[in-house]
């Protein structure tokens, strides 16, 4: 697929070919192909292990997992692939890749080797993790089954094998992956804007970029410290979180979801700025409230370093710190819903097409809303309580990443493909994709929420039979979601056997950034000569 | 930790060309992904002091049911009474056998109790084990206070040997002023003992048998 791109407009001397291309390639479109087809191809790995887990939950008993560990295994395995190998290259290294650089006048990202590095580490960290699940974990169990947050003491003493190491050098790796990418794009973002254009006229999708950049900068050593604490309990006889030594197991809470939260915010910014794109361009109207668009992110970024222990309400934090994390919590509802409600503001009045990308971004809104409103739910440390670790949290995190990532990721995908790939999908095949996506998911989370308020817990290979309804519902889900991906992959098919050529704005009026200037694909350096920005700031 | 930066920074565009950070980045950029690299070295630094942080700010607080440890008997007295209930565990590893001679006491908020924990060691050889300590509710370690305890330093036991183990403590009359700990009747002092290794339990490590902190 990628390697038909070559454009017809590249006479430039510099414009390696074949394999020279893509193993080092230092040009970020060319980067950012690579991530998109990455983290394509990791979302089938993590997508099968997910439909693996709902065959096995179609009916009570075992049916395809000999045994509760496997099953563990392959749900860490899905989390993990998930979060570090398909929605964080898709939306950071995809298209932050790709349209950063385009939509700020700048020629290629800061440091173009880097970027490079930053790909391929991932992809080492993609086989190392993919590695660890051939290696005993627990006892005569092959992989690592303690869930992606991978708590001690069950990932130091539960899992003597060699398994976990693999695991833990694989977030080492993909970490490693990020901070670089997170520090490339805070420069390319800082320094090498076209002249004119302030922050204050950035567009959004490059603003959430640089939010995110400064979310993984803070966040992921933090991670790195922790696993690396981790490794060095299990491998070097430290005791960091063993209480026999001196150490506390809720010591790695902390340090992790100081982590972790940022983490989900990493996972979901990047989404808003596509959809303020798409809703924009599709409404014809430039977005309603851009400062408050912009900050609202940087609050969001913010203040989702000072909540993390509301993943934590059970492990006895005292009422005053729990009072503490359930205010905070609740106050990230307000720039989430300043988002939300400017989106709305934006389609208000406007002269709306409901096309492919935007009936996506608008899935998206509306599905990341529910997940939103379950949040807050959750905030609540009394009502955490009795829903922690059951299915209405699964369904809670599935309706803000799995149906508002992942539906970013696609909202994106057919915004962008006519300009990334120069080819047309149809827009009947992204909204099949749409409808079969949208029920699908739905109908694979939604039952989620009355399980886990049933009582149905987290991380159980089997239930009792009156869970049995709802969990032959939401298998079904799971297969409708999985069928839709076909579609997905048939309508790339298509443009690439039609071949019909995308026009340069094919989106018209509203489209207003700068990679709509550029030819459909753009050609392989762009910019040489800088565009002038003009105009007053918002 | 601030995400925002500086909306004035317009004027660092660097001249075009893909070929420009092969002969060393201009400096601008330099500046920024220097500060950027510091940055992680700094919150790696965190991570790792977040160890010892962490460590004081529960011996300071009695975060997480870690008990406080006194020097002396409190001077103030409350009419209010808990019962205090003692839990014995043994983890992998060790073969003693680890029971409380009494299951619980009545104490008075500030009177100081002495409860005796009966330690055998049923192995052929020495063993030496260190016992970690935990209240439970958690909230209510900030005011159980410690004044001896036998966990504060590693025993070692010959084969067969038994030992009285003593705890002195009070239950800060603080306690009563405490909203969150309103309906508290009781507390459960908890021990699990572990093969003693390198380091040692928390509240020992600063060295709090011999020079008593707080």
């Amino acid at each position: 697929m990628a390697s038909t791109t070559t454009a017809p407009h590249d006479a430039h001397a510099d414009h390696p070919t074949g394999l020279r291309r893509w193993l080092f390639s230092t040009n970020h479109k060319d980067i950012g192909t690579l991530y998109l087809c990455f983290a394509l191809m990791a979302g089938i790995v993590g997508g099968f292990l997910s439909i693996l887990m709902r065959i096995e939950l179609q009916e009570p008993g075992l049916q395809i997992f000999s045994n509760g560990q496997m099953y563990n295994v392959v749900v860490t395995g899905h989390g993990l692939i998930m979060v570090f190998f398909v929605v964080m290259p898709a939306l950071i290294g995809g298209f932050g890749n790709w349209f950063v650089p385009l939509m700020i006048g700048a020629p290629d990202m800061a440091f173009p080797r880097m970027n490079n590095i930053s790909f391929w580490l991932t992809v080492t960290g993609f086989l190392l993790l993919f590695t660890s699940l051939f290696f005993e974990g627990a006892p005569g169990v092959p992989g690592f089954g303690g869930g992606w947050t991978v708590y001690p003491p069950l990932s130091v003493s539960g899992h003597p094998g060699p398994s976990l190491d693999f695991g833990i050098l694989a977030l080492h790796a993909a970490g490693a992956a990020s901070i670089l990418g997170a520090i490339n794009f805070i420069t390319t973002i800082l320094n090498m804007r076209a002249p004119g254009m302030t922050l204050h006229k950035m567009p959004l999708f490059a603003w959430s970029v640089l939010v995110t950049a400064f979310l993984l900068l803070l966040a992921l050593p933090v991670l790195a410290g922790a696993i690396t604490m981790l490794l060095t309990d299990r491998n070097f006889g430290t005791t960091f979180f063993d209480p026999s030594g001196g150490g506390d197991p809720v010591l790695y809470q902390h340090l992790f979801w100081f982590f972790g939260h940022p983490e989900v915010y990493i996972m979901i910014l990047p989404a808003f700025g596509i959809v303020s794109h798409i809703v924009s361009t599709f409404s014809r109207k430039p977005i309603f409230g851009y400062l408050g668009m912009a900050y609202a992110m940087v609050a969001i970024g913010a203040v989702g370093f000072i909540v993390w222990a509301h993943h934590m309400y059970t492990v006895g934090l005292s009422l005053d710190t729990q009072r503490y994390f359930v205010f905070a919590t609740m106050v990230i509802a307000v720039p989430t819903g300043i988002k939300i409600f400017s989106w709305i503001a934006t389609m208000w009045g406007g002269s709306l097409r409901m096309t492919a990308p935007m009936v996506w971004a608008i899935g998206f809104i509306f599905l990341f809303t529910v997940g939103g409103v379950t949040g807050v739910v959750l905030a609540n440390a009394g009502v955490d309580r009795e829903l922690h670790n059951t299915y209405y949290v699964v369904a809670h995190f599935h309706y803000v990443l799995s149906l508002g990532a992942v539906f970013g990721i696609f909202a994106g995908w057919y915004y962008w493909f006519p300009k990334m790939f120069g080819y047309v999908v149809p827009d009947w095949i992204g909204k099949l994709h749409f409808w079969l996506a949208f029920i699908g998911a739905n109908v694979l989370f939604f039952p989620m929420h009355f399980l886990g308020l049933a009582g149905m817990p987290r991380h159980y290979v089997d239930y009792p039979d009156a869970f049995a309804g709802w969990h032959r519902v939401a298998s079904i889900g799971s297969y409708i979601f999985a069928f839709s991906l076909i579609v997905f992959f048939y309508g790339v098919y298509v443009a690439y056997s039609r071949r019909e050529r995308a026009a340069n704005d094919p989106w018209g009026l509203g489209a207003t950034t700068l990679e709509w200037t550029l030819s459909s694909p753009p050609p392989f350096h762009q910019f040489e000569t800088l565009p002038r920005i003009t105009g007053s700031d918002h | 930790m601030s995400t925002t930066p500086d909306p004035d920074i317009e004027d660092r565009a660097v001249p075009p060309g893909p070929a420009a950070p092969t002969q060393g980045a201009p400096r601008g950029l330099r500046t920024t992904a220097i500060a950027c690299g510091i940055t992680v070295l700094g919150m790696v630094g965190l991570s790792f002091a977040a160890v010892p942080l962490y460590r004081l700010f529960c011996q300071a607080t009695g975060f997480a049911g870690t008990p406080r440890i006194g020097t002396a008997p409190s001077t103030a007295q409350a009419d209010r009474e808990v019962m205090v209930r003692f839990d014995a565990n043994v983890a992998p590893g060790v073969a003693w056998s680890f029971t409380p001679e009494q299951t619980e006491v009545a104490a008075a908020l500030g009177e100081t109790k002495t409860v005796f924990y009966r330690i055998s060691n049923r192995a052929k050889v020495p063993t030496t084990g260190i016992a970690t300590f935990n209240v439970q509710p958690e909230q209510a370690g900030a005011y159980f206070v410690k004044i001896q305890c036998f966990c504060f330093n590693e025993q070692t036991l010959a084969p067969g040997e038994s030992i009285d183990a003593p705890v002195v403590f009070y239950v800060d009359p603080e306690l009563a002023k405490d909203r969150d700990l309103k309906t508290l009747s009781t507390i459960t002092l908890s021990y699990t003992v572990f093969p003693a290794k390198d380091g040692r339990p928390m509240a020992a490590t600063e060295g709090a048998a011999d020079k008593p902190k707080l």
